[in-house]
């Protein structure tokens, strides 16, 4: 016998320590109480990532969402709730809000998020046409081939006022156009699928959970500029999302949705897959096409620009993997809708990958003006193990620090770019008070020099040289006059590099510089690294108060550098100890201590 | 099935979409869809959707289909699967491991009752269901 209703009471750390197991056993008692017990099943969930407000309560099938319930609460929420069947009010989350008058569009508000790009994934079976064309799929192209000619197409776009979501936010319209306008019989498109940010996955799960919304939105390209083949150009470490798009061209080309005629009304248009080899700066659109064309991925000067001259020279459009996901949308339920979500500046939505120290890490997707404490705290659930907020980088390695004073930063492409971040591809790595931040510098500087082409010297010569001194800074060696040798460097790098790979490489040394010069500065002169981080500036020694004899420390170490025997204080000889920690992780006592 | 014209295609789409409200409102069968992403199958998918079939098919439930997805968003909770059956609100379980899918089944399928501790929630609400495919 199924309920008649269903009560979730939020069962995260974060709501259990503020009394949510009271409240699961009042609303159990009082079930009983007023005799509802059998029609009622009390359940406790998995954290509703809206830490902030909670505890959270939920009734379904109603879907009210009570914030901030106390466990005195309870009383009220069986009688009026479960009994009278009337909400509420003043635990609503949304007060406002009339059930019955919510409008279609009407965002339930504690969600937050808004998914245009994810709409399908975790929806459908990616693997099985049909799911998606009865979620509105090949809708929007449709239109384009039978409703719309070229210049309605990108019109819509226009409306829409999309920027291009692989970093650079260049309106996708204006590129479009380009082509369009490019006389010439043979015109590419080309979707860049070579995502390579550390931490962003973003374009592989929507190709994996959605393969169809990318192939729609080059067809319809197709369409528009003229052009009657695409490439999609993925790297070869993403099998899955490989294996589904091509299950997805075949199913498309059996329903005759990809080919010749399509649909029949005359308009051919076919997609190749190109696998890359995983080089970072293959993301970078000119180099992309070189490797396409089976040359070494190496960017190439701009202009020309590719919607012009790209692919074997011919006019070429090339979009990234999310930037492709929201164009049947626009199609579908037109640029005007779109254009109402977002900011002036930027419309639509972003997708981010929440990773780090983040207690609920995963795929968010946002409208654009969304707040980056809005998507820590409320999406996010806040900091892991209760530690301290410290920096959101976000753009990868090519973009900054985002510390708290501008958490409240409505996020778009320019705001990000005037807080000295950027949007990039929508990686975002959370970092708490355990984090050094010369050695997160470090680890995307060493990235970018890695994955630098080597063609241009700023980039190949400027990245290497801003390394070593990250490197002697964390040794203990660094001087004050280090700190404005890297902002030299940085600066020519941004302005001699050939590409954006080079151009932005400095922008995580630069933007740490600039908002945590004390720490850099306690690294240089106090020869600290403050969050213990920095091996080398590391010292770990025995505090004789607390230590009890009890060697087990002494067993541990790996290089024998702890003395002392039982029931005598413990010492170690610095010149031995490699900083490993073990001994710090041994003690039962605290007698271990870092400085 | 043979290359379509757009009449073709839109009924079709018609016919699709029937289905699934045709399930919705008759109430026969009930869903369960697994969540096989990357970050899904890495943190143990497979494993989960084979004890789906393996249980199901021990307890003779036969009107139960089990299909996979894309990733609903939820990685820290991997493995996540959606659970729909007819007459009860639709359940997203995060954690999901083999046990956990064993229980889903004997509480959830058959016992009609929510599986306590493994409940999230969809993070969004859909914006084409919404609009009734319109």
């Amino acid at each position: 016998m199924a309920f008649r209703n269903y009560i979730l009471v939020c069962g995260g750390t974060a709501c259990e320590s503020s009394r949510a197991d009271q409240i699961y056993q009042n609303l159990l008692e009082e079930c009983k109480a007023q005799g509802v017990a059998d029609e009622v099943q009390i359940v406790k969930t998995g954290c509703f990532g809206f830490c902030e407000q909670g505890p959270i309560v939920k009734i379904l099938p109603e879907d009210s969402f009570y914030v901030k319930v106390k466990p005195e609460d309870a009383k009220e929420l069986i009688s009026e709730h479960i009994i009278k069947g009337r909400e509420v009010t003043r635990l609503l989350y949304d007060k406002e809000a009339s059930r019955k008058n919510a409008k279609v569009e009407d965002i339930k508000f504690y969600q937050k998020q808004f998914r245009i790009v994810l709409r399908n994934c975790g929806f459908i079976d990616p693997e099985n046409i049909d799911e998606y064309i009865a979620r509105e799929g090949y809708q929007g192209l449709e239109k384009a081939l039978f409703e719309m000619t070229s210049e309605d197409i990108i019109e819509e776009l226009k409306t829409a006022g999309l920027r291009g979501r692989g970093g650079a936010g260049f309106p996708t319209w204006m590129k479009w156009n380009f082509s369009r306008q490019a006389e010439d019989d043979v015109k590419y498109v080309v979707c860049n699928a070579d995502e390579g940010d550390p931490g962003a996955y973003m374009d592989r799960s929507t190709l994996e959970g959605d393969p169809h919304s990318v192939l729609e939105a080059m067809t319809i390209c197709g369409k528009a500029i003229g052009a009657t083949r695409g490439f999609i150009y993925i790297r070869a470490e993403y099998p899955l999302a490989i294996h589904r798009l091509e299950i997805a061209m075949q199913q498309a080309r059996e329903y005759g949705l990809l080919g010749d005629n399509i649909l029949g009304s005359g308009f051919d248009f076919d997609i190749e897959i190109r696998l890359g080899a995983g080089a970072f700066v293959c993301g970078e659109e000119t180099a992309l096409l070189q490797s396409i064309e089976g040359k070494r991925g190496m960017p190439q000067p701009r202009p020309p620009f590719p919607a012009v001259k790209g692919l074997w020279g011919k006019p070429t459009v090339i979009n990234n993997v999310e930037t492709w996901a929201n164009i049947p949308v626009i199609l579908t339920k037109g640029g005007n809708w779109f254009s109402k979500i977002g900011t002036p500046d930027s419309r639509g939505t972003k997708v981010f990958a929440l990773t780090g120290k983040i207690r609920n890490s995963g795929l968010v997707e946002v409208p654009m003006g969304t707040t980056l404490r809005e998507i820590v705290y409320d999406i996010g659930g806040g900091i892991a193990n209760d530690k301290k907020f410290k920096a959101v980088q976000t753009g990868g390695p090519s973009g900054g620090v985002i510390t708290d004073a501008d958490l409240d930063t409505p996020i778009d492409f320019g705001s990000l770019v005037r807080i000295g971040s950027m949007m990039g591809s929508g990686g975002m790595i959370v970092m708490d008070e355990d984090d050094c931040i010369v050695d997160v510098a470090k680890f995307y500087l060493n990235f970018t020099v890695d994955e630098s082409c080597g063609k241009c010297a700023p980039c190949r010569i400027g990245g290497r040289s801003l390394t070593n001194i990250l490197e002697k800074i964390t040794s203990g060696n660094g001087t004050l006059q280090d700190l404005d040798t890297l902002e030299t460097i940085g600066e020519a790098m941004r302005k001699g590099s050939l590409c954006a790979l080079g151009q932005t490489a400095p922008n995580p040394v630069l933007s740490t510089v600039k908002h945590f010069k004390d720490e850099y500065i306690a690294h240089i002169v106090d020869k600290n690294c403050p969050s213990g981080t920095c091996k080398k500036l590391v010292r770990y020694s025995i505090n004789p108060e607390k230590c009890n004899g009890c060697t087990a420390c002494a067993r541990k170490c790996p290089v024998a550098a702890i003395s002392g025997g039982k029931k005598q204080v413990h010492i170690i000889d610095q010149s031995i100890c490699s900083k490993c920690g073990v001994c710090m992780e041994t003690c039962k006592f605290g007698a271990v201590e870092i400085h | 099935m043979a290359k379509m014209t757009l009449e073709e295609l839109r009924k079709l789409r018609e016919k699709k979409q029937n289905e699934i409200q045709k399930r919705d409102i008759e109430g026969k069968d009930a869903r369960i869809i697994v969540g096989m992403g990357t970050c899904g199958i890495a943190a143990g998918a497979k494993p989960v959707l084979d004890t789906f079939l393996e249980v199901l098919d021990e307890k003779k439930i036969d009107n139960v289909s089990v299909t996979q997805t894309g990733c609903m968003g939820l990685c820290y909770v991997e493995p996540t699967i959606e659970v729909i059956v007819p007459g009860m609100p639709d359940v997203i379980y995060g954690k999901v491991d083999v046990e956990t899918a064993r229980k889903i089944v004997e509480q959830h399928i058959i016992g009609k009752q929510l599986v306590t501790d493994h409940m999230f929630d969809r993070p969004a609400a859909d914006i084409i269901k919404k609009d009734g495919g319109k």
